[in-house]
């Protein structure tokens, strides 16, 4: 096998193992430790009015009488063909029930990636370019505070603002773009302050790296070096985040769409959650480690394309 | 001592930031000398009441005084950060110290697992943790501390590998120090450090997780007052009366501006 | 984006400066450093100039305040330091004060830098040839054709002696050696044409024969393009060997100024005739102890012995590495034995093998009659009282958390030994008194560092050391002290050593027998004496002679 080959192989390997792992820490958590499972899927206050044999009827539905494995082996093997059950509340296939909140998160979280990855090279362009010190540490102080407010007080605080204030925005609802804006500011802010803290780094680190004061010495101006040297060696670390990025989208995300009574997947992970549908809260877990995994796998992939250095790794012996 | 004075004078802010903490500590501690309303109790009749010299916050749906709430509130959320933090702290510096001190297969073992956990948004395991636990205070702590224990394993065995490979690590194996005495001695001090900075950090990143659970109603039961909950009943009155969500939410983004301000403080002392 | 600097702007054409005037002149220049509040001078008023054709080198130790002098004249200086007085002026138009914008005018076009690390000083992700076309542009009059371009930078780095230029042009940076890339990078610094060149110790990061090839090219370019170059260096061999005229630089200021043969004659400072006195170079033979008479060793007696030992590496890309190959040593009881090669040569390895820090694939050692390789760590342990390290940069091998006590007290302890009194004997050892005893290591210089480290070292009265490098990270001056320390040590003790080293320079100094490796292998071994002034193997006799200095 070829290193590139293996290397594939290797983080493939690798994101398949976390998808699996996250399958079984889910049903571990879910469907194992709690002592009767079957008493997690009725409202607690109406618990000791059902009567047994309807608890047992249910427990049989869900196979929870079945011997751990055997059910761990079922759950896989439908998993496996894209069978995470049905939901309790709904009685709907989970997987279809998660497509079908699945645009409104995706155009919620990129909306917002773009409006965060813009403002975090903002932020550390403006903090590498100026030469007023006043400045700087105003910027450079912007990604702690936006990392540090609360999403669910930013939410309220917009919807106080531009929509009552205002009266800019609409503030609850699922009205078209207009609807959108203010969610995706409020989610944007979380997911822009660790970017921006990393960009910032790494933007000074490589402002006063060697290469850059061979390129003064050549007669580059300011711009030149920030556009033609700084930018590239030190955006390649905020890959690196990316999964912290995804995480934080995913958290945001459940708040934000909580705040402005968006439908989403996470507004769905609240509900499923309150309302203890294992099924979906399950199939929700896995779908978001087989994103993670897939966008993991993506940076890994892209890394040595974008790296002489470490493609110089992996094809041994014949560089270029 | 004026080297000392001079030292802080020099950065106000951080004196600020320290400020900040202290209070909301003393507001956890003693809540009762910061007001003399009861977080429980209101006067029905003051309903919505505007902040004002009478009440600072203002007043609830109910006539409670939110500033007493706020500073009651404190209590619930801080302890839970607390304990949140301290089983992240412990059990992740311990993980990460074996994974980077034992190398090999116990390394690989412990990173694939820790792959899986930092697989999992920390706030959606943490729901999922906190919804099989049951809803309180104290399984929120729980749930923030165990889905927050992958990262810090993860710091810590970055420092220890750091540490390690440094030539004084080498040099006390040279002089025939053993292995244990190599750890306690060397690696486990200089290690720390790192994590402790992450630890102050984590402190502000714990406030939020532990608010956010409230917000979103996992925590306390209504009558408990709690910042997260406080933000999220306030919210169901946000277009006629927003002081009741906004100012406990600003009390809750102060703590977490002021933690972060620290630990950075922090990090820079370890860096000279 | 402002627009590629044309020609008829630069001090270079629109002055058409009359040969008489200097390249560079600085005037009483005075650079501060902020320090917290206050301001610390680095440079307190220098005078320096750079004629046409010459080259010049400025010498000083670290902290010299060197580099920060050129930076200044490159307008390169960090944020945190200024300019307090003084002017720079090239070929009579003074720049000093000029900002960024229009001192790229004056960078590249006429005043060209090479740059200390070669590694650190090329962008990682752009070809060699992008860079260098970079240099070219950014000084040639906007309209040029972008063949033009390519032809210059081609041609710019044939200038600056590489060879198969069409395919350095297509590299990156990593794919080059360290010479590659230093000679890429004064192609880069030749690419505007400039009159004049800085250099800052371009060959510091550089094995000697790859230093003395890029000095010679170096020289022959001052030859060639009549242009001037200005040598920042540490090394007073070098600066003796090749320049017209040195100043010698302490502290900020310029103590010493002259043509070579008049500093070497009679040098009329105190300090520059401390450095010359503690060049390795100016000593015929090896240092003699002060203090007692050197022990006759038992004549055949071994304290050290290694025989066919091997290492080889994985890399990660599956490749293999021959870190060392069938390597042979044998240490005499009492004496100095000096293992010396290039970067890659494997002496480290071999090093790490004899301390015991790296298992060797063949081969043993054996210390005195015990066999050392393939022990379990315990009984390992046990010989660590007869044989220790000396690292090479005693800022990593100090725990920054320890204090002198401590640190010297942990061997003691390791073994259960008493510590106490001993401490402060082994510190008045390597001459540091009782004062020092709770210091911790970031209150220490370089040199007193090492000597903590070596106290240390001695603290279990061991009968061999085994020394990597141990004085290459200091400065002249600093290093002729701890060597000299050693040999009273040797003599009084009786120990035996492993010198590592890269410095032929300091070989002369404390060795009695030499082995010379190239690539793993073992390529020469026997008495100081011998090799150094009848070497029988041509790789040898390279490297003695890339050994700066020898004129002295």
């Amino acid at each position: 096998m070829t290193p590139v080959l293996h290397y594939i192989a290797l983080k493939t390997g690798r994101a398949l193992f976390v998808v699996w792992a996250a399958f079984t820490v889910t049903f571990v958590l879910l469907f194992v430790l709690p002592a009767n499972p079957v008493d997690l899927l009725f409202d607690p206050a109406e618990l000791n009015a059902i009567p047994p044999e309807v608890k047992a009827q249910v427990a049989d539905n869900y196979g929870f009488n079945e011997p751990v494995v055997l059910q761990y082996l079922d759950r896989l093997g439908h998993a496996l063909t894209g069978d995470f059950g049905n939901s309790v509340q709904s009685g709907k296939p989970v997987v279809g029930a998660v497509l079908d909140v699945l645009p409104s998160t995706l155009a919620l979280a990129a909306g917002a990636l773009a409006l965060a990855v813009l403002i975090a090279f903002g932020i550390a362009l403006v903090a590498t370019a100026t030469r007023r010190a006043w400045l700087r540490n105003l910027v450079e102080t912007l990604p702690s505070g936006a990392v540090s407010v609360p999403v669910f007080l930013s939410g309220v605080l917009m919807l106080q603002i531009f929509s009552f204030q205002l009266g800019w925005f609409p503030s609850f609802g699922d009205q078209g773009w207009r609807s959108l804006v203010l969610p995706l500011v409020t989610l944007a802010i979380p997911v822009a302050g660790p970017i921006a803290q990393l960009l910032v780094r790494s933007f000074a680190g490589e402002f006063h790296s060697g290469y850059v004061t061979t390129s003064w010495a050549k007669g580059a101006t300011r711009g030149r070096i920030i556009v033609g040297d700084v930018l590239r060696n030190a955006a390649l670390p905020a890959l690196t985040i990316a999964g912290v990025t995804f995480g934080n989208l995913i958290a945001g995300a459940v708040i934000t769409e909580t705040v402005f009574a968006r439908k989403g997947v996470g507004r769905m992970t609240q509900t499923a959650i309150n309302t203890l549908d294992l099924p979906l809260v399950a199939g929700i877990v896995v779908l978001v480690a087989v994103s993670f995994a897939v966008i993991n796998l993506a940076v890994d992939l892209i890394f040595p394309v974008l790296d002489p250095r470490l493609r110089a790794t992996l094809t041994a012996g014949n560089p270029g | 001592m004026t080297a000392f004075a001079s030292g802080w004078a020099r950065r106000p802010v951080l004196v600020v930031a320290w400020l900040v903490v202290l209070v909301a500590i003393g507001w956890a501690v003693a809540p009762h000398l910061f007001t003399s309303y009861s977080p429980f109790t209101g006067d029905p009749s003051a309903s919505f009441a505007p902040p004002g010299a009478e009440h600072w916050f203002g007043t609830d749906r109910l006539g409670r005084d939110l500033f007493a709430r706020s500073v009651y509130g404190a209590r619930t959320t801080l302890t839970a950060t607390l304990l949140a933090v301290l089983i992240a702290f412990g059990l992740g510096a311990v993980v990460g110290l074996i994974a980077g001190f034992a190398g090999g297969l116990a390394d690989t073992a412990i990173m694939r697992v820790v792959d899986v956990f930092l697989a999992i948004p920390s706030l959606l395991l943490a729901m999922v943790v906190v919804s099989v636990l049951g809803y309180s205070t104290n399984n929120i702590a729980l749930a923030v501390g165990i889905s927050s224990i992958a990262s810090f394993a993860r710091v810590m065995r970055a420092q220890v590998l750091t540490v390690v490979n440094q030539d004084y690590v080498k040099a006390a194996y040279g002089l025939g120090v053993g292995r244990l005495g190599v750890m306690t001695r060397h690696v486990v001090p200089n290690s720390l450090s790192a994590v402790i900075a992450l630890a102050a950090l984590e402190v502000g990143t714990g406030v939020l997780a532990v608010a956010s659970l409230g917000f979103l109603g996992y925590g306390a039961p209504p009558p408990q007052p709690e910042w997260g909950l406080l933000v999220a009943e306030g919210r169901d009155y946000v277009a006629v009366h927003p002081y009741a969500s906004i100012l406990p939410g600003l009390a809750l983004a102060a703590v977490v501006i002021a933690t972060h301000r620290i630990s950075t403080s922090f990090r820079k002392e370890n860096h000279r | 984006m402002t627009s590629p600097p044309v020609n008829a702007e630069t001090p270079a054409s629109t002055e058409a400066p009359p040969v008489s005037d200097p390249l560079l002149r600085i005037r009483g220049l005075a650079v501060d450093y902020r320090t917290g509040r206050e301001w610390t001078p680095a440079v307190r008023g220098v005078d320096l100039h750079v004629e046409p054709g010459e080259f010049v080198s400025l010498v000083g130790e670290s902290g010299s305040g060197k580099t920060t002098l050129i930076q200044g004249a490159l307008g390169l200086l960090p944020a945190a330091a200024r300019i307090r007085s003084g002017s720079i002026a090239y070929s009579d138009v003074d720049v000093t004060g000029w900002n960024d914008r229009r001192m790229a005018l004056v960078r590249g076009n006429y005043v060209g830098f090479i740059p200390q690390d070669p590694n650190t000083s090329l962008n990682p992700v752009k070809r060699v040839g992008q860079q260098v076309i970079e240099a070219v542009r950014f000084n040639r009059p906007r309209g040029t054709p972008a063949a033009r371009y390519r032809e210059a930078a081609l041609e710019s780095l044939r200038t600056a002696g590489l060879t198969d230029t069409e395919r350095v042009f297509h590299q990156y940076p990593h794919e080059l050696s360290g010479g590659m890339k230093q000679r890429a990078l004064i192609a880069i610094a030749l690419a505007g044409r400039p009159r004049i060149i800085v250099a800052d110790e371009p060959t510091s990061a550089l094995d000697v024969t790859v230093q003395k090839r890029i000095l010679d090219h170096l020289v022959r370019l001052r030859a060639e393009l009549g242009i001037g170059i200005l040598l920042v260096t540490h090394d007073l061999g070098i600066a003796l060997e090749r320049s017209d005229r040195i100043l010698v630089m302490r502290r900020g200021e310029i103590v010493e100024e002259g043509p070579v043969e008049r500093v070497v004659a009679g040098a009329t400072s105190e300090y520059t005739r401390r450095l010359l006195d503690a060049a390795p170079s100016r000593h015929a033979g090896r240092l003699t102890a002060d203090s007692a008479v050197r022990p006759q060793p038992r004549p055949g007696a071994v304290a050290l012995r290694a025989e066919g030992l091997s290492k080889t590496y994985r890399l990660r890309n599956r490749a293999v590495l021959r870190a060392l190959d069938t390597a042979d040593l044998t240490v005499r009881e009492g004496t100095t034995h000096a293992i010396v090669g290039e970067s890659g040569a494997g002496k480290s390895t071999l090093a790490g093998i004899l301390a015991g820090f790296v298992a060797a694939d063949h081969g043993t050692v054996h210390l005195g009659e015990r066999r050392l390789t393939g022990l379990p760590r315990k009984r390992l342990r046990e010989l660590r009282k007869d044989l220790q390290f000396v690292f090479q940069n005693p800022f990593t091998s100090l725990d920054p958390r320890f204090t002198v006590r401590r640190l010297i007290a942990e061997p003691l302890r390791a073994f259960g030994l008493p510590a106490g009194d001993r401490v402060t004997e082994l510190l008045a050892a390597v001459a540091l008194d009782g004062s020092y005893l709770d210091r911790l290591p970031s209150q220490l210089s370089g040199g007193q560092r090492q000597r903590v480290a070596i106290a240390r070292a001695l603290a279990l009265a061991p009968r061999v050391l085994i020394l990597d490098e141990a004085v290459s990270a200091l400065d002249v001056s600093v290093q002729a002290q701890i060597l000299r320390l050693l040999v009273d040590l040797q003599a009084e003790r009786g120990l035996s050593y492993v010198f590592v080293t890269h410095d032929l320079g300091v070989v002369r100094l404390i060795a009695d027998d030499v082995t010379v490796m190239r690539s793993g292998a073992v390529v020469e071994t026997g008495p100081a004496e011998q090799i150094l002034t009848a070497p029988r193997h041509e790789y040898t006799r390279q490297l003695l002679d890339a050994v700066p200095g020898a004129l002295v």
